[in-house]
């Protein structure tokens, strides 16, 4: 007997939760519980008085999955709400990245160029290295980090997804 | 405003909240709030034996009384032993408010003595959690946790305390009820779900209603109305194992329980249907059997007050998310107000009546040994004749579903089991807390002999708060449903099932001051039986039972509904690595 696999779409979620001790560890903790996953998670409060947060998730699984994950989350007490953003875009999604890349001469030249035209912008720099800032979506930086990987890529820090709904609605 | 230490505060909540009785077992970090109850005029307290036991007492009170069940346990092991009732009570949607010590503030996360991470380690088992940092923040929290664990579907909420937060004070008043913003479970269905609902349900020509433990949850209301549904619909109603007493058994209309060990009839008439509705359950695997099999030409309603709930196993036709209470007073107004006759079923039942004729549990017998469906159905003809209110609970095991066959329950709240967690040890502990919850009622744990000795010694307690339980042991010498899986999946290897070195249950209740009585043969059944219900006080009862009998009808892993084994010779004694790989 061997175990199948499914089929999965990603999807991002937005959620506003009170901002309580321990809310992180209950989201993260549901989806390892019930065996979803999550590509990325982002979380910082949105409110003047710091009681809410908001937290992005991409997250993958069948559409019967997603409903589920959706229905799971609803049901924690201090999650106000959770917007599905793929089903219910069009919305707009960035993600932060620092790419450290090292090099001299050509290489050193030919990251500047690409930063250019990705732009990226230089944050800090040494005769041998740079770290760049890039935003964009997930697909972008997926593009940038993989050419800066043929020229000298040192190291990536990246922040995952944040999103909202296009348009004045809120999410 | 006076000021008010901690554990004052605690208990002054309880008192407002109603709180009667608290199962529990002291400790270091519990010792302010057991210095505040000490002789506590209005409180009792139950002093168990272990932890789990506690748990499990509050179920058993809880889901008898409907009044939430109320834990009070030390830190570190304390806590960790309540973590198998708390996840039970979580499974079966059991309302129950457990309240742990913890470490000091200062010493939280230094591994210090008895520490141990509560509120990690209960953050999904409970419904919600509360580490309580300072004492001004407790009687809002305590009251917000019993408004959680009470409401919507309930569960269990565990409160930390740490010790300092016990003793500190803090200005007092009793507290306006704040809830989470983000806490609003649904209790009104939409009109459009019962809409639809009410139409289909009169154009149905194979209705069934499919209960569950929602039902009882919902309150006696919801009982009533299920009544109703059915007596205007016509339709077969069956239950799952948490749904029993929900609809009497009784009536005409009763198919008895659907699922891994239900009747053929309610198997058959779940797959043949034309439209299923499911009232408060889950479409657990236990009841669906091979999901691609599970009712397929039937179109199917849903209501349940948790919408995670639908859609999340089958995939339902028309979901209402709401009580169950209030979405049967809104199908049946808008049924009456369209005029809806009931529809002529008389086909529908004869195919029912053919299923029937099967007689799925009926059982042979040698005249030799006592069978233990014999032994469930005398005492249910025993507890019947004493006109007693009686209140049944069970381990986990062939004798918790030969007691789900065999015992007819015509109320609701009157039959306490784990059911979604299946815990050996949840019974006997419950029986003490129903007994606790009902005074004037026959309590009867109904146990196997392994599972009983999963909280053997509880027998302590039932004996020190004089609680006349009664504790009905099915002894075959064997954790009966395990070898069963052994003789039908593993060729008969019964690996580490036989219970080698029993105690003598006789003698182990009379050293806790019970009267033990011992039944050996068919011809002492009954009158063991009567000599049981008659004696005063708590009875542990051995009745020695059929070794190797098998619980049938059973649906095998994997198997779909029409694919019930209803006796022995269907048994090959062999089954395929998915089948096996199935829970």
């Amino acid at each position: 007997m061997h175990i199948q696999e499914e089929l999965s779409q990603r999807h991002v979620l937005s959620l506003t939760v009170s901002n309580e001790a321990g809310i992180l560890a209950r989201i993260a903790g549901l989806f390892t519980a019930r065996g979803y996953n999550i590509d990325s998670l982002t979380v910082a409060d949105i409110t003047d008085d710091h009681a809410i947060s908001r937290i992005t998730i991409v997250t993958g699984g069948p559409p019967k999955v997603i409903d589920q994950i959706i229905a799971q989350l609803d049901r924690l007490v201090p999650v106000h709400k959770v917007t599905d953003l793929t089903e219910n875009g069009p919305f707009v999604e960035r993600e932060l990245a620092l790419v450290k890349v090292a090099g001299t001469g050509e290489d050193r030249i030919e990251a500047l160029r690409l930063a250019d035209v990705f732009r990226a912008k230089v944050v800090d720099t040494t005769i041998g290295s740079f770290i760049f800032e890039i935003t964009g979506t997930t697909e972008k930086i997926d593009n940038f980090v993989g050419l800066m990987r043929q020229i000298g890529l040192v190291e990536v820090g990246r922040t995952g997804v944040v999103g909202l709904i296009r348009g004045k609605e809120p999410n | 405003m006076a000021e008010k230490s901690g554990a004052d505060i605690l208990v002054e909540c309880l008192v407002d909240l109603g709180v009667e009785v608290v199962f529990g077992y002291p400790g270091g970090a519990v010792l302010p709030i057991y210095d505040a109850l000490y002789n506590h005029p209005t409180i009792k307290h139950v002093l168990v034996r272990h932890e789990q036991g506690a748990t499990h007492m509050a179920e058993g009170y809880a889901r008898s009384t409907g009044k939430p069940g109320v834990v009070l346990v030390t830190s570190g092991p304390g806590a960790t032993n309540a973590v198998t009732g708390i996840t039970d009570a979580l499974m079966d949607s059991i309302p129950m408010v457990v309240i742990t010590g913890q470490v000091p503030t200062q010493l939280i996360g230094t591994d210090a003595f008895q520490e141990a991470d509560t509120i990690g380690i209960t953050r999904h088992c409970t419904k919600h959690n509360y580490l309580v940092k300072t004492p001004g923040k407790l009687a809002e929290v305590i009251h917000e946790a019993f408004h959680i664990a009470t409401t919507g579907r309930p569960g269990p909420v565990v409160i930390d305390i740490p010790k300092n937060v016990q003793i500190a004070t803090a200005p007092y008043a009793k507290p306006e009820l704040k809830v989470h913003a983000s806490y609003h479970p649904q209790t009104k269905a939409d009109a459009a779900g019962i809409d639809a609902a009410v139409e289909m349900l009169a154009a149905a020509e194979r209705p069934i209603l499919y209960t569950g433990g929602g039902v009882i949850n919902s309150g006696p209301q919801a009982t009533a109305l299920l009544r109703e549904l059915a007596a205007l619909t016509g339709a077969p109603v069956t239950s799952t194992l948490m749904g029993l007493g929900a609809f009497p058994a009784s009536s005409d209309q009763w198919m008895g329980m659907l699922g891994m060990h239900g009747t053929y009839e309610a198997n058959w008439a779940m797959n043949q249907a034309d439209l299923i509705l499911c009232v408060g359950a889950r479409f657990d695997d236990r009841v669906t059997g091979r999901l691609d099999a599970f009712a397929p030409n039937s179109r199917k309603i849903h209501i349940d007050i948790d919408r995670s709930s639908i859609n999340k196993i089958v995939e339902v036709d028309v979901a209402v998310v709401a009580d169950v209470a209030s979405a049967l007073d809104d199908i049946i107004s808008l049924w009456k107000q369209r005029g809806h006759q009931k529809a002529d079923l008389t086909e529908w039942w004869a195919r029912i009546a053919g299923w029937r004729a099967r007689k799925s549990l009926d059982y042979a017998e040698n005249g030799t040994e006592i069978m233990p469906q014999r032994a469930i159905a005398d005492l249910y003809k025993a507890c019947q004749a004493t006109g007693k209110d009686v209140i049944i609970t069970t381990e986990v095991g062939q004798h918790q579903m030969w007691a789900a066959q065999h015992f007819g329950f015509d109320a609701p709240n009157k039959w306490l089991t784990s059911g979604g967690l299946g815990t050996m040890g949840y019974g006997f502990p419950a029986a003490i807390g129903a007994q606790m919850g009902n005074p004037g009622s026959l309590a009867i744990c109904i146990a196997g002999d392994a599972s009983v000795q999963m909280n053997i010694q509880e027998l302590g307690t039932a004996t020190q708060y004089r609680l006349p339980v009664k504790l009905f042991i099915l002894n075959n010498e064997y954790m009966g449903m395990v070898r069963q899986w052994q003789e039908l999946t593993y060729e008969s290897r019964y690996s580490n099932s036989y219970s080698d070195s029993l105690p003598d249950f006789v003698k182990l209740g009379e050293a806790y001051g019970w009267t033990g009585i011992r039944i050996e043969g068919p011809q002492e059944l009954e009158a063991g039986i009567r000599q049981m219900l008659e004696t005063p006080g708590p009875v542990i009862v051995d009745c020695r039972v059929a070794k190797l009998s098998n619980c049938f009808p059973m649906i095998p892993s994997g198997a779909a509904h029409t694919e019930m084994l209803l006796d022995p010779s269907q048994v090959e004694g062999v089954m395929s690595d998915e089948a096996k790989a199935l829970v």
